[in-house]
């Protein structure tokens, strides 16, 4: 009797302190959650983590295969600051990215806006815009760079009936960079395309008709309605393309190695290339690089959710 | 209200005992193979194998090579395939996991850079006798004193020439002896209306490797790149692009790029190797080789390429039993000869090997030569720094013939920069 008394005592009393389903509950939620945490650590921080670590000491090949590399602190980052190449390197940087996702933006847009008003085989048209999309970049690279040989490319080809002379589009330092922003440009505009036509389709029509019927003209549509509605989509597809334009190496790489002498090497480019792309893998300085680049993404997804929360209290 | 704390109590343990036996699972299911499958298979001898030739697939003459010197040896070989670079990085992981393979077939300028990570065991550490094999390949294997892999062949460069383009010309290749010459033909063929000459000067390990016989052609030194003599070997490929002598493209041009230029038939002369062998002789145009010349006559020393055998520190030191009998199936003459014709073509690095090989196909007397007097990028000591000096240099090359900076210029900051990456 007595110990049936406690029981129900017990039950009773754990029901009032804290009740089993909200703890199960938390269970419940904590296990859903484990897969995702574990795959968290185990593909992102970890990474990260190992990244600094490699930044932060010298990790020769014999002291990546001995395990006992030697603690240096910032050297390689002070290195790396302190090279000749990272100025240029940098200036690369910021001409490839800022370059690329300006003029892919406008192109981008300005496609979008041409598909939103449907007509016949409109759907066909866009569909073909994505073809780069859809292409391997090892494809698309060595076509761009057939194409613009010095000797045998076809845009030579095309410029010499022009009476343009030959102009050594990955062979000159002059160039070579513009080369590959141009190739770029074609590969990222279907991106910003399928992405801002996503944006018009949420822009409500009678907005158009309202202006219509005040007399708006094409363009004040564009500048008033389009444009300032589309502002959140913007950013967000600029800042994408920021990240992604950053961490470019696969069509840089293809088309020039960085070359000719360094003149189209962007930070990414340097770091893939002190990590694979010599006899001798540096990855200490490599990784640091990388992470210079990891941060000047995190900056500018900072200014980004700073600009977005502005927006939403303004 | 306890019989949904019940249930949702054993959804969570069922979860957690799902997830778990998943993970379990997982990190099991490879054990539990090997266990069953490759530990007894590692018991009766499976030898693991790397090599850099993924174009050779298992049903290869290649892999059947591979595949016959292990049965010799009471083992069976599990080869993998990596591309060049690759390789190097999968073998500096698997040193770092220490679950490094039985034999690695490297590219040799990576052999000092593993062994200094002292991922290699010596030859003389299981008797392996080194001293037969020609001393100017087998110095790429060596490293302060030991030899940490030896040449299973090798290969290098010379000028190919499209004859019906030379007796257009009018230029006979016996002609060409030193750079005068040579230049000379060059010119003789552009009047002729027909392009004189492809290279690959690409920014990578392959611009060096095809520049080396022009910088130690000039008498000049990897260890010295702002020497006069370097300049003028520089100086050299830069005058054949400004007078039109060699196309622009050569900047970006890759050793199979510019081979592909050559068989176009519309040029005269490609730097190209050994491995080229083959489709030269498949190409629609009668083609010869000569040597490439150095600057006051005579035969440049070229660089040599190609693979060498190479043995992994293991844990149990039992198996380099069967793995020094791999080794020796690999390099005696008849060996040599067969993976020299089974690659199409790899010169043997041996003296008996070479006289086996000419034997049987007496064309290669140029090549032959053009190894004998090949030289090791990693020779004279260099070994690990060979890499840092031949970004500097490549560099240098590109900066010159693109017109960034003139030869001795790009060749002073090459020489600064080789300075500062090698710690001098």
């Amino acid at each position: 009797m007595t110990s049936l008394h406690t029981v129900t005592a017990e039950v009773g009393g754990a029901a009032h302190a804290a009740p089993p389903r909200r703890r199960a509950r938390r269970w419940t939620a904590l296990a859903f959650l484990t897969p995702l945490i574990v795959y968290l650590l185990a593909f992102y921080a970890y990474p990260l983590y190992r990244n600094i670590d490699l930044s932060v000491h010298d990790y020769t090949p014999r002291a990546f295969v001995q395990g006992d590399p030697e603690f240096t602190g910032l050297d390689n980052y002070l290195d790396i600051l302190s090279d000749d190449a990272f100025l240029d390197a940098l200036g690369n940087t910021a001409l490839f990215t800022l370059g690329s996702i300006a003029v892919q933006y406008a192109l981008g847009l300005a496609l979008a806006v041409f598909f939103h008003r449907s007509f016949p085989l409109s759907a066909v048209l866009r569909a073909m815009f994505l073809v780069p999309w859809l292409l391997p970049l090892i494809v698309s690279a060595s076509t761009w760079s057939w194409m613009l040989n010095s000797e045998n490319g076809i845009v030579n080809a095309a410029l010499q009936a022009f009476g343009i002379g030959q102009i050594n589009w990955l062979t000159s330092p002059d160039t070579s960079l513009l080369a590959v922003t141009v190739a770029n440009i074609w590969l990222g505009v279907p991106f910003n395309l399928v992405i801002l036509y996503a944006g018009l389709q949420n822009i409500p029509a009678d907005l158009y008709e309202a202006a219509g019927l005040d007399g708006a003209n094409a363009w004040q549509r564009f500048r008033r309605i389009t444009f300032p509605l589309l502002r959140p989509v913007s950013a967000i597809t600029l800042l994408l393309g920021l990240i992604y334009t950053l961490k470019v190496v696969d069509i840089i790489w293809i088309m020039t190695r960085g070359g000719p002498a360094d003149a189209s090497t962007t930070l990414a480019i340097w770091s893939y290339r002190e990590a694979f792309g010599t006899g001798q893998p540096d990855f200490s300085p490599a990784a640091a690089v990388g992470n210079l680049l990891i941060l000047i993404a995190f900056v500018a997804g900072l200014v980004h959710v700073r600009l977005q929360r502005r927006e939403e209290t303004a | 209200m306890n019989r949904p704390s019940m249930s949702t109590r054993t959804t969570v343990f069922g979860t957690a005992v799902l997830a778990l036996s998943t993970l379990t699972a997982c990190a099991s299911a490879p054990q539990d193979a090997s266990g069953s499958g490759t530990a007894t298979a590692s018991a009766a001898g499976a030898y693991t194998w790397w090599d850099p030739y993924p174009q050779h697939d298992a049903g290869s003459a290649w892999a059947e090579r591979v595949g016959s010197c292990g049965q010799q040896a009471g083992v069976t070989i599990q080869r993998t395939a990596y591309d060049t670079t690759a390789l190097t990085n999968q073998a500096l992981l698997a040193g770092q996991e220490g679950n490094a393979p039985d034999v690695i077939l490297l590219d040799n300028p990576a052999v000092s850079t593993l062994a200094d990570a002292g991922m290699l065991s010596a030859m003389s550490d299981f008797g392996l006798d080194a001293s037969r094999f020609d001393k100017n390949l087998i110095a790429a294997g060596e490293l302060d004193g030991k030899t940490y892999g030896i040449p299973i062949g090798a290969n290098t460069l010379a000028l190919y020439y499209n004859k019906k383009i030379l007796d257009e010309a009018g230029v006979d290749p016996a002609s060409i002896k030193d750079w005068a010459s040579l230049t000379a033909a060059l010119k003789k063929v552009k009047a002729a209306g027909k392009k004189p000459i492809t290279f690959a000067g690409i920014g990578t390990e392959e611009g060096s490797f095809q520049f080396l016989p022009w910088l130690w052609g000039a008498g000049a030194q990897l260890t010295q790149l702002d020497s006069p003599q370097a300049a003028e070997a520089l100086e050299l490929w830069n005058s054949w692009l400004k007078d039109g002598l060699a196309p622009n493209s050569v900047i970006g041009n890759s050793q199979n790029t510019s081979w592909e230029e050559f068989l176009t038939g519309e040029f005269a002369f490609g730097e190209n190797g050994t491995w080229q062998i083959n489709s030269a002789a498949k190409a629609g145009f009668p083609t010869g080789i000569v040597q490439i010349p150095a600057k006051d006559g005579g035969a440049a020393p070229t660089p040599t390429g190609g693979e060498f055998i190479t043995v992994p520190v293991q844990k149990d030191t039992k198996r380099y039993d069967a793995t020094k009998k791999i080794l020796e199936c690999m390099t005696t003459p008849e060996g040599l000869v067969e993976t020299g014709t089974t690659f199409a073509y790899y010169i043997p690095s041996t003296a008996e090997g070479q006289e086996a090989i000419l034997a049987k196909e007496p064309t290669l007397q140029p090549w032959v030569e053009a190894v004998r007097t090949a030289k090791g990028r990693t020779s004279d000591n260099l070994g690990t720094d060979y890499p840092k000096i031949s970004e500097a240099m490549w560099t240098g090359v590109q900066k010159a013939l693109s017109g960034a900076a003139s030869p001795a210029d790009a060749l002073k900051e090459a020489q600064a920069q080789a300075k500062q990456a090698t710690g001098d």
